[in-house]
Parts: structure tokens; C-alpha cells; sequence
């Protein structure tokens, strides 16, 4: 991850800008940048959509509460922001109707930033759908939520190593309460105008015979259509013979 | 992009997939979860040695234990219940009072003065004005209490556990646990419910849930089954045990549909739609604190005044079509009194009347206008006074004049079981079978959903007439 230089210091300060934020409810017309929030079940995706947006989009304590995608907006320093809150999934890999919902949109909707809301208290288990999203895209920041349950149960994270090994931005917020939603703002708009350059993890425990299958097709991807970023995982995609992917690349919706 | 290289892509997978073997997706799956355990390791700390007081852990020993799960489920349902029938008395009348006695005749009053044509104050006033009046003041109150109840339970996180405790009943009847969720979400209102059932993997197990989910009795019928309990069923006891007993009744309606959805899921399953039970995972969520009066504003604005809204949408309509059928006349029978006179035959074997039947189907809508446009009809047929004149929709001020005049059209303590049996069992809305369609893309499936708990309740009734006559 790699800060770029910017113009004056004061621009990356979220209290430069806190006047500049505008909560723009459902109109989403005329957006900037279009920014997925994605997550597992019952991480508070919804109540960190309603902090950003100001929309009251019904939140629940339970898992599986939305079951498609609700989209808001919100303007910051005259950048409009289209946020789209995708269903709440464990993985990635297997086809239930909200998977799908969620996994279409990171791919063909192309999101310039996603936003990963993961559960402070259950990163180990979060960590799985993270690791997988930072395949597909690699502009994201994971926000790290539900931290004032995390404090009582005297779970201590240490952001910047996580980070590191992540290579995303990560923030600490408590949506409910509205603390570090400033800094979520900040981080998500100096990722979507490339301020901070991701350099996000790739899955690494994988065996040597899959690690050479995965690379040799992921050149052959390469060299078809230049450019994609997530030719790893395609290739992850086509090794499991999911027919979808495999559709999608015939009809070049994936380029 | 050329063709023939993507297919070379494809190709070549397919040959790498021969080589590496089965092992991949474990293998991959094995890789993230090292992953994530390294990442973990060198950034997460617990402090082990102060593990607090787990009160999470204890309350859920108590709501999902074996003994105590069931009961306290109950009573929380019959807490709910038993709030909302309490609560929403008084505002109720006054609602009625605004809208039926005070805004109405000043309408009246109002069409006389500019000379408006009589067809044309009785379309307007006497049909959409009164629909759409008796849909708020009925229907309002008792919304603006359970809702936001519901919500609360939802917020704290109590949903999971009825889901946990009913997951067993489920999979015996050959369904998915998770229908426990999109029931309990058909308890308001079964269009949500249909759709919250995307939340079921196996497509089986989802059309199951689908097809049974009108038997959670939904926010247009509580306020049918409450008002009917409280006028026939508290009348059979003696007055202090009344409301205790109109509870019971409608708990007892609740229950009885959950009993339907059990036995439907599993003949369903061991039928039509035979497979395995998929297993699933259930999170049960911390406990939180709900935030109350957020949890109250936004119950309020999404819930109670969508449903409010859509409920007026469709009641406007149907008041203008019930004064239509009582206006129009065939010969010298209005439309409406020919048309309950050929349902009677039929409504008698079931134990109710053609005045039910034709109720049912100008509500197809939206069930929240059965009531009123039963005693509208009602009203039409005797001929005693009391309401406005043919076709005019109205409320009583108190229950026991509705009492009277449903007595006087016929009415038994029978009619009054019976309705609140059809009641539960029939098709659902027009919105919810909408939503059915949109889910399933299947005009087959539909049209089960649709039919289906209409012949359940023609059974049921008649087979409850038949059995009552008896004695």
C-alpha cells in the first residue's frame, strides 16, 4: 500500500472535509464513483449503508436480512457517490441467490471501491470472504466493525499490521454509534480518486501443483484480455469448472 | 478477443482440472483458512484471563433450552398479541370518531352545497372516503403497536433463536430451519416473507417455503381475526375472562397455522418436491440492546406506513367497487345481492354465508378490507338500518353493534370460527401472489401457492360444519 503525494496535507484530513459531506438519500443520479459494501451476515452492513447514506434502510439483528441490493448515495467534496449495500454472504464459491446477487456485482458491476464491513469480534471467520473479495478486486478498504463489542470483550486488534497484511486501508468504526465513519469516508474516497494504492493479499497456502495450474492459465487470461485484474482468480474459478465464469468469458462480459 | 483463444482457455482448464485432481476446492478452501489464521494470529490479541460474565451464552440456555424454549416463545408471542389487542382500543375509536363522524357528514354536508350528482358523492364519499377511512382507523393503531413490538425483538436478536428452536420441527417435516426466519417475517406480511426466502439455498426447500409462507397469519388478517375473537368468541364466557379468551382463540388460530405449514412442507416433500434436508449454518448473533425510540421511528416509516399505504391503494378500489355492485341492478336485484344469493348454497356448507364468499373475493386485494365489506353487505342484505344506504361502507362505534348486526344477518358462533379458519386459510393477496410469481418465474407454482390453501380451507370449514351440525 503506497500513499501518493497530494496538493496540501489538509485534503486527507477528515476534519478539513467534514463540512464538504452531503447525505444524499436515494438520488444516486449523475455518481462519481460507485462503491459496493459487502460483508458476511450480521456485521452491520446495513447500519454502516444507513451512517453513510442517511437512508433508514430497515436493519435487524439477524443474519440474512438483506436479501438484495439497496443503493444510496452521499456526496463528499463535490464528488458524488453512488453506495450500493450488497446480501450478506459467507463465501463467494458456492451459488445460493444472495451469493450471487453479491458476487455479480463485484465482478461485472465493477464497483470502484468495495468496502468490506467484517465483525472485529469474528475476524478469523470474516477473513474468509475478505480473502476471496480481494481476489476479484483491488480497490477496497475493510472496515472493521462492531468495535465497541470487540473493546468489551477485550479483543485488541492491531490495525496497521493488519493492514499490512492485507495490503487494503482498514478502519475501526462502531456504526451504531456513528464513531469512525469520518475516517471510513476519507479512506473510501482517497482509494476511489487512487490517493492509496492498494496492493491487496493473494491467497497463499495453496499447494505447489494448484499454485503452477492457477499461473499458467492466469498468463493464458493475461495475454487474452490485457488489462483484468483478477485473472487469478478466474483461473481459481475456471479450475472449479463453474460454468457461469466460464459463460461470462465466452460472451466477454468479464474484460 | 478472438474466439478460438477463449476456447483454448476453457481447454486448457479443463485439461489442468484432470491433472491437479479433486482435492481443489478443499485445497483451496484449506489455503484462505491458513491465511486467515496467520493474519489473525499476528494482529488479533485476547485478553483470555478476563473472559467476562457470558451473558449471551446464559440467556440463550434459557430461550433455547428443550423445556423452556417453546413457552417462552409463546408468551412472548401472546405478550405481543395481548398488547396490541389492549393498545389499540382507544385510539382505534377515535380515529373512527374523526374519520367517521366528524369528517364524513362535513364531506356530505359539502357535496350537497356545490350540488354534486348523487352517483358521483356516493362513488367518491360514500365508496373510496369510507374504504379508505375504516382501513386507518382500523388498521392503523394496531400496526403502530405490533410492528414496532416485533421490531424490538427483531433488534435484540431473538429471531435467530426461534429459528434454532423450530429448526428440528423443520427438518422433520422435510424443510429448511431457515423457514423459521421467512415465517416469522410472514407474520407481518407474507409478500416480505416470500421474499426473504432467498435466503434458502436449495431450490426445493426454497418453493416449499414459498408455497407455505400464507400460512403465517399476516398483518391484514390479525386485525380480522381480533375483531371476530373479541365479538363471538369472548362472548361465550363470562365478561372478566372475555379478552382472555379472544387471545387464546387467535393464538390458537396462530398456532393452528403453523401446524398447516409443518404438515404442507412435508407433504410437499414427500411428494411433489422430494430431496434431501441440506444443512445449514445458523450464527446466533449477540444480544444487542435494541435502540428504542430509532427502533420506533423506523418501524414506524417502514413498516406501518407501507403496509398503511399499500392497504389505502387497494381499499379505495374496492369500496368504489362494492358501491358499484350495490348500485347496479340486474332486473330488480342489485349485481351484489344476486351474487351472494348464488354463493349461499355453498357458503352453508362451509359453515359460513354468500355474504363471506363475495367478501373474499372483492378482497383479493388486500385483506385488510374483509371485515368492513362483510358487514356492508351484511347491512344490504337484512335491510335493517344502521348504515348509509346500499353500498356504503362503515364502522360501528362499539364492538357490540357490529355484533348485532352480524347476528342479524345470520351469524353463529359456527360463522364465526369458520371465518376466522378461512380466514387463515386462503389465497393470498393479490401483492403476495404477485411477488410469488416474480420469485418463482413459474405460473405453475403460483397458481399452487394460490390455490392450494384455498381448498385446505374449504376442507377444513366444511369438514368443521359438518362435524358441529352433528351435535
Amino acid at each position: 500500500m503506497k500513499t501518493k503525494a497530494v496538493s496540501s496535507a489538509c485534503e486527507t484530513c477528515s476534519h478539513f472535509n467534514a463540512e464538504g459531506l452531503k447525505k444524499l438519500g436515494i438520488n444516486t443520479d449523475n455518481f462519481d464513483f460507485v462503491v459496493a459494501l459487502a460483508g458476511n451476515p450480521n456485521t452491520g452492513k446495513s447500519t454502516v449503508f444507513n451512517a453513510l447514506t442517511g437512508l433508514r434502510q430497515h436493519t435487524g439483528n439477524w443474519p440474512g436480512k438483506t436479501v438484495s441490493r439497496a443503493e444510496g448515495g452521499f456526496e463528499y467534496n463535490k464528488q458524488k457517490y453512488k453506495l450500493v449495500d450488497l446480501p450478506g454472504t459467507y463465501s463467494l464459491l458456492s451459488t445460493s441467490t444472495d451469493e450471487e446477487v453479491a458476487r455479480d456485482f463485484l465482478l461485472f458491476g465493477k464497483p470502484d471501491v468495495t468496502v468490506i464491513v467484517a465483525d472485529a469480534n469474528r475476524l478469523e471467520r470474516n477473513l474468509n470472504l475478505v480473502l476471496q473479495i480481494l481476489e476479484i478486486t483491488d480497490k477496497a478498504v475493510l472496515c472493521l466493525n462492531l468495535m465497541d463489542e470487540a473493546k468489551r470483550n477485550n479483543i485488541t486488534i492491531d490495525l496497521r499490521t493488519l493492514s499490512k497484511d492485507l495490503g487494503i486501508p482498514v478502519v475501526a468504526t462502531s456504526a451504531r454509534y456513528k464513531e469512525g465513519i469520518p475516517e471510513l469516508i476519507q479512506t473510501i474516497t482517497e482509494v476511489a480518486n487512487g490517493n492509496i494504492v492498494c496492493n491487496p493479499h493473494r491467497i497463499k497456502n495453496v499447494p505447489p501443483n494448484i499454485e503452477n495450474a492457477v499461473k499458467v492459465l492466469s498468463a493464458e487470461i493475461k495475454k487474452e484480455f490485457p488489462g483484468i485484474s483478477n485473472s487469478r482468480w478466474i483461473a481459481f474459478r475456471l479450475l472449479e469448472g463453474d460454468t457461469q465464469i466460464i459463460e461470462a468469458l465466452k460472451t466477454g462480459e468479464l474484460a | 478477443m478472438d474466439k478460438k483463444n477463449i476456447d483454448n482457455i476453457i481447454e486448457l482448464s479443463n485439461e489442468l482440472r484432470w491433472q491437479i485432481g479433486d482435492d481443489f476446492h478443499d485445497n483451496l478452501t484449506e489455503g484462505i483458512y491458513a491465511d486467515a489464521a496467520n493474519i489473525v494470529q499476528d494482529s488479533v490479541h485476547t485478553e483470555k484471563g478476563k473472559k467476562r460474565f457470558r451473558l449471551d451464552a446464559k440467556i440463550d440456555k434459557i430461550v433455547t433450552s428443550k423445556t423452556f424454549g417453546f413457552p417462552i416463545m409463546f408468551l412472548l408471542l401472546g405478550l405481543v398479541l395481548w398488547l396490541t389487542i389492549i393498545g389499540a382500543n382507544y385510539p382505534s375509536s377515535m380515529l373512527a370518531n374523526l374519520f367517521l363522524d366528524t369528517i364524513h357528514p362535513a364531506l356530505k354536508s359539502f357535496a350537497t352545497s356545490v350540488s354534486m350528482p348523487w352517483w358521483l358523492d356516493g362513488f367518491l364519499i360514500d365508496g373510496v372516503y369510507l374504504a379508505v377511512a375504516w382501513v386507518i382507523a382500523v388498521m392503523l393503531p394496531p400496526m403502530a403497536i405490533f410492528f414496532p413490538l416485533f421490531t424490538l425483538l427483531e433488534d435484540f436478536g431473538y429471531l435467530p433463536r426461534v429459528a434454532f428452536n423450530l429448526d428440528n420441527l423443520f427438518k422433520r417435516s422435510g424443510a429448511h430451519g431457515k423457514q423459521a426466519l421467512t415465517m416469522s417475517m410472514g407474520f407481518g406480511c407474507n409478500a416480505a416473507g416470500v421474499v426473504a426466502t432467498r435466503i434458502i439455498d436449495s431450490p426445493r426447500e426454497r418453493l416449499i417455503a414459498i408455497i407455505t409462507n400464507n400460512f403465517s397469519l399476516c398483518n391484514g388478517r390479525w386485525p380480522t381475526q381480533i375483531l371476530i375473537a373479541t365479538i363471538f368468541i369472548g362472548a361465550v364466557v363470562p365478561s372478566s375472562f372475555s379478552s382472555i379468551a379472544a387471545l387464546f382463540s387467535v393464538i390458537g388460530i396462530a398456532v393452528l397455522g403453523m401446524g398447516f405449514m409443518f404438515l404442507t412442507s412435508w407433504a410437499l416433500s414427500k411428494t411433489v418436491l422430494k430431496g434431501e434436508v441440506s444443512t445449514f449454518n445458523l450464527e446466533l448473533p449477540p444480544y444487542r440492546p435494541p435502540r428504542f425510540w430509532k427502533t420506533l421511528y423506523t418501524s414506524l416509516i417502514d413498516r406501518t406506513l407501507i403496509v398503511l399505504w399499500r392497504a389505502i391503494v387497494f381499499a379505495a378500489p374496492a369500496g368504489a367497487v362494492i358501491w358499484l355492485i350495490s348500485n347496479i341492478y340486474i332486473g330488480d336485484i342489485s349485481v351484489a345481492a344476486w351474487l351472494i344469493d348464488s354463493f349461499d348454497g355453498f357458503g352453508f356448507l362451509l359453515g359460513l354465508n354468500g355474504v363471506i364468499l363475495l367478501a373474499y373475493i372483492v378482497a383479493i386485494p388486500a385483506n385488510e378490507i374483509v371485515i368492513p365489506t362483510i358487514l356492508m353487505l351484511t347491512v344490504m342484505v337484512t335491510g335493517i338500518s344502521g348504515g348509509e344506504g346500499a353500498g356504503v361502507m362503515f364502522e360501528l362505534d362499539s364492538m357490540d353493534a357490529t355484533g348485532d348486526i352480524l347476528r342479524a344477518g345470520g351469524w353463529t358462533l359456527l360463522t364465526a370460527i369458520n371465518l376466522m379458519l378461512f380466514s387463515l386459510l386462503h389465497n393470498p393477496c393479490s401483492t403476495t401472489i404477485y411477488t410469488i410469481y416474480k420469485e418463482t418465474k413459474s405460473v405453475k407454482w403460483t397458481t399452487v401457492a394460490s390455490i392450494l390453501p384455498v381448498i385446505l380451507g374449504f376442507i377444513v370449514t366444511f369438514l368443521v360444519a359438518q362435524i358441529w351440525r352433528m351435535f
